[in-house]
């Protein structure tokens, strides 16, 4: 049988409300993210030189949208 | 730990949005970056320059402007096929404001460019909320664009524009960027884009047969009829994992469809690796394959066959090979003046067009090749990119 959407927004309502309850405590702590916070790991380290490259692209294919990334290892934004 | 609000029945998103910790984000370094970009390929030569600079006014606080010049020349192979050339320069213009209070950052900006036969204005405002404790950013997005489209009649060096229509753009977008482990970052992002108004390219055509009594070529050309909306939703889902030693693997896939048919698929692999605190070393390998929009064709039968009609090659069936290098020195270590450090980024891609249903009939046609036989387009483009950054 299929699980009712209802039932199904109930449960997900109710786990997420558990967790907010119980405040989801960070797995990955803030001093063991050096390496996450290395300019390597950064998703848009040169944000100018991505904007052009989706520029070309948009230019000479069909698909556009959904590039680029926010939010990085250092928890900085 | 903030206040946690609770809506009965509400939205995940929403809920999530709800979740915050107490400790404050930073907004990016103070940063001012000179641009140079060169693209040749397909006959088109275009030059590219930028400045631009952000600073924080205050720790919350921040302004960015940027003001980019593209110049045009060549002719590409729909207007070579036409027998004319381009020449044109593109003035982009941006400012963006962006504020920070506790874990959320709202960014609002505005962007102007202009070409002679074509402006285009945008404004968007967009929300990032870091949570759980920094592992997760949420990031929500609108833009709101209109664009003024325009042909010339007249030639390269003495332009006669007429404007053709205008076109409204809305781009709802979200994303979502996880923390794994400490060495694996991974995420989503959706953007949906509507469109309405004048959505084809005045300067490419449609062609379709013709006996050879009323043109030799055994085609003939007529504009293209385009739908008056479009939608696109593109899914990009991407993951960067740090190597047991110094170095990082990026990979992403990129799904994209829309209501004129087209459906695109674009892989991507990306390799990073630093050298001490002074050398940054990239490649990139990326493909790109799509399916033609349901109205394009080649080649149509009879003139006015059916109700919308395009040639434009963005709209066939097409692949393309990248293959990049990027390399990073960084300067000034200890610094100089306000200057806290500088880099240098020389960048170069080259990309490998093929075209599976839009036919090459710049070069190619009668006695040899009938129409619809032409061998198909297909050419390669080389893209270099050289800037410095100054963090202050």
């Amino acid at each position: 049988m299929r699980p009712r959407p209802i039932l199904l927004i109930a449960t997900l309502s109710g786990a997420l409300l558990l967790c907010s309850a119980c405040s989801i405590q960070p797995w990955v702590k803030p001093y063991e993210r050096d390496r996450l916070a290395d300019p390597i790991m950064a998703w848009d380290r040169d944000a100018i030189s991505n904007a052009y490259m989706d520029h070309i692209r948009e230019s000479r294919e069909g698909s556009r949208g959904a590039t680029g990334g926010a939010g990085g290892g250092c928890g900085c934004n | 730990m903030s206040h946690k609000h609770i809506f009965a029945r509400a939205a995940v998103i929403a809920a999530l949005l709800l979740i915050r910790s107490t400790i404050a984000d930073v907004l990016p370094d103070n940063r001012a970056d000179v641009f140079y970009s060169k693209y040749s390929g397909g006959g088109m030569d275009i030059t590219g320059y930028s400045a631009t600079a952000r600073a924080k006014i205050t720790e919350n606080f921040a302004v960015e402007a940027n003001y980019f010049v593209d110049k045009i020349s060549g002719a590409s192979i729909d207007v070579l096929s036409q027998a004319s050339t381009i020449k044109d320069e593109r003035k982009q213009k941006s400012g963006t404001l962006e504020y920070l209070h506790d874990k959320t950052t709202y960014t609002a900006s505005y962007i102007s460019s202009v070409e002679r036969d074509y402006i285009s204005e945008t404004a968007s405002f967009s929300l990032s909320q870091s949570m759980f404790g920094d592992l997760t950013t949420l990031t929500l997005g609108f833009a709101d664009t209109h664009n003024t489209v325009g042909e010339n009649n007249g030639t390269a060096d003495a332009p006669n524009v007429a404007w053709v229509g205008h076109a409204l753009s809305r781009a709802y977008s979200g994303g979502l960027s996880q923390i794994i482990t400490k060495n694996f970052i991974a995420g989503v992002n959706v953007q949906v884009i509507t469109d309405a108004g004048y959505l084809a390219n005045p300067y490419r055509s449609i062609r379709y047969l013709v006996s050879t009594d009323v043109n030799p070529k055994g085609y003939a050309l007529a504009s293209q009829v385009y739908p008056d909306t479009h939608t696109s939703t593109a899914v990009q889902v991407q993951a960067k994992y740090y190597l047991p030693y110094r170095a990082a693997v990026t990979a992403l896939y990129r799904y994209y469809t829309d209501t004129w048919g087209v459906v695109g698929n674009t892989y991507e692999l990306d390799y990073t690796h630093p050298i001490r605190d002074k050398w940054i070393f990239e490649g990139r390998v990326r493909y790109y394959k799509q399916s033609a929009a349901s109205f394009y064709s080649d080649l149509f039968p009879f003139a006015d066959s059916q109700n919308f009609t395009a040639r434009d090659q963005n709209l066939a069936a097409l692949d393309n090979t990248t293959i990049g290098a990027k390399v990073t020195y960084a300067f000034l270590p200890d610094g100089w003046r306000i200057f806290k450090r500088g880099t240098v980024t020389a960048d170069v891609s080259r990309i490998r067009f093929n075209y599976l249903d839009f036919r090459n009939i710049k070069d190619f046609g009668l006695p040899q090749y009938e129409p619809g036989d032409e061998p198909l387009y297909q050419f390669s483009a080389t893209v270099y990119q050289l800037y410095l950054s100054m963090y202050f």
